[in-house]
């Protein structure tokens, strides 16, 4: 993966850090409530980071970018992989959300969805059918290929499209959290419903940048 | 005269109720404070039943499933595809599951169970550790079992989503005597990312008399 330099703001090397939220836990209310950011940013992605360092602390190439890790994921423990994924896939989510009620993309991002997809709301039924077809714990992304193709995948637990071990790779330009703590105790078991909600609350100025910067 | 015409309707129009969504044994708050009502509810009505009406959907496609046994559909569970393996895994799993609990919790009897049980773990103690463990290590959606393998002996496994020991396809195969939902949605309103907390719940409400049986009719197979 010759890009992975665009990804590079977030914080990549042992020993790592639980990066802010980029807004207040009330910030994407009512669509997702603040109680679960609290819990989600603090506690999950918080353990995430503290099992991830604990995991590579006695490892000899615990000094390798994230990214190159996530390169050869299949040499490293599975706590790595869980880990380590949590870390960045959460890093990611947090910064690709903002209170944006039934935002939409524009410019040549909108143009290469409406391509790909037929449309802005067909890429959203598309995007939305991955994010409810995951059974259990995962994430559902929209990624840029090494090719310059938009795709729809889902990926299980905290696996994400960089790793050497994802069925489709690529650079993720948005993704869904899916697993149960993303919206049990608002929604329980309607992940329908949250999927439906999480419209609202897409940062497009942010995965417009991002896409912008991959497509050079 | 009457009940009898209407079974023989039944009977030609094959609508044996072999696979049932059964009546939770308890009510929504027996088993609080460790399991509060409305997981119980949620977990029961939406979930649990979702499960199965997913799993009965999928007779249309494979009618024989009506007529096999849910141990015989996971000792097969690779002809169905995806769709049978989790919503049959879920229908059946949790049903297993609410067996396993009771108000009060049960003690374990003193029997051919307790004996292989101590001999395999030590104390209870001893366990509910490796238990705890092994269900803390497990990432992301699924169970952890105690099952009866085929060289019975008593072991501790885990199985991703919602696969069970009795599937074919399961790394560790054997007959569940025991299991633990540990699914998020299982605990998450009560106990949010604290799966610990809800393990040494668990503790409080197992029904050990029931597992002493499943051990038993386990043991004979």
């Amino acid at each position: 993966m010759k890009k992975l330099s665009v990804f590079n703001e977030i914080n990549l090397v042992y020993p790592f850090e639980l990066p802010a939220l980029p807004y207040s836990y009330t910030a994407l209310e009512p669509y997702i409530d603040a109680m679960t950011m609290e819990i989600h940013h603090t506690n999950h992605h918080g353990t995430y980071v503290s099992n991830l360092n604990a995991a590579l602390d006695a490892n000899p190439r615990k000094e390798l970018p994230l990214f190159e890790i996530f390169q050869k994921i299949e040499e490293f423990p599975a706590a790595v992989r869980n880990n380590g994924g949590g870390h960045i896939n959460h890093a990611l989510f947090w910064k690709w959300m903002k209170f944006n009620e039934n935002g939409k993309p524009e410019g040549e991002l909108l143009k290469h969805i409406e391509k790909t997809f037929g449309g802005f709301s067909q890429f959203q039924e598309e995007f939305t059918k991955a994010a409810l077809a995951r059974f259990g714990s995962g994430w559902a992304w929209l990624i840029l290929t090494e090719n310059n193709e938009l795709k729809i995948i889902s990926t299980p637990n905290q696996d994400n499209p960089f790793m050497s071990i994802a069925e489709t790779k690529g650079y993720p330009i948005l993704g869904l959290d899916v697993w149960e703590h993303a919206y049990y105790l608002k929604y329980q078991n309607r992940r329908a419903d949250y999927v439906k909600a999480f419209w609202n609350v897409v940062n497009w100025d942010e995965v417009k940048a991002l896409y912008e910067k991959l497509i050079g | 005269m009457k009940k009898n015409f209407f079974l023989f309707i039944v009977a030609v129009l094959g609508l044996s109720a072999q696979h049932e969504f059964k009546p939770l044994p308890y009510a929504y708050d027996a088993l609080e404070p460790y399991i509060d009502a409305q997981t119980m509810q949620i977990h029961y009505e939406k979930h649990h039943k979702n499960y199965y009406n997913n799993f009965i959907s999928c007779y249309e496609k494979f009618p024989e499933l009506k007529q096999m046994s849910m141990i015989e559909i996971f000792k097969n569970i690779e002809k169905f595809g995806p769709k049978v393996r989790n919503n049959g895994g879920g229908y059946w799993n949790h049903e297993f599951f609410w067996d396993c609990m009771i108000p009060g919790g049960k003690a374990i009897p003193v029997g051919e169970f307790s004996a292989l049980f101590l001999k395999t773990f030590g104390t209870l103690e001893d366990f509910k550790k490796e238990f705890k463990e092994k269900a803390l290590n497990f990432f992301g959606s699924g169970w952890v079992w105690l099952i009866l393998d085929k060289n019975k002996q008593l072991k501790i496994v885990t199985t991703p989503n919602q696969d069970n020991p009795y599937m074919n396809i399961s790394s560790e195969q054997g007959i569940p005597l025991l299991a633990l939902d540990l699914w998020e949605h299982a605990y998450y309103l009560k106990y949010q990312n604290r799966r610990g907390d809800y393990i040494d719940n668990f503790f409080n409400v197992i029904n050990w008399e029931k597992v002493a049986e499943n051990y038993k009719s386990a043991s004979r197979k």
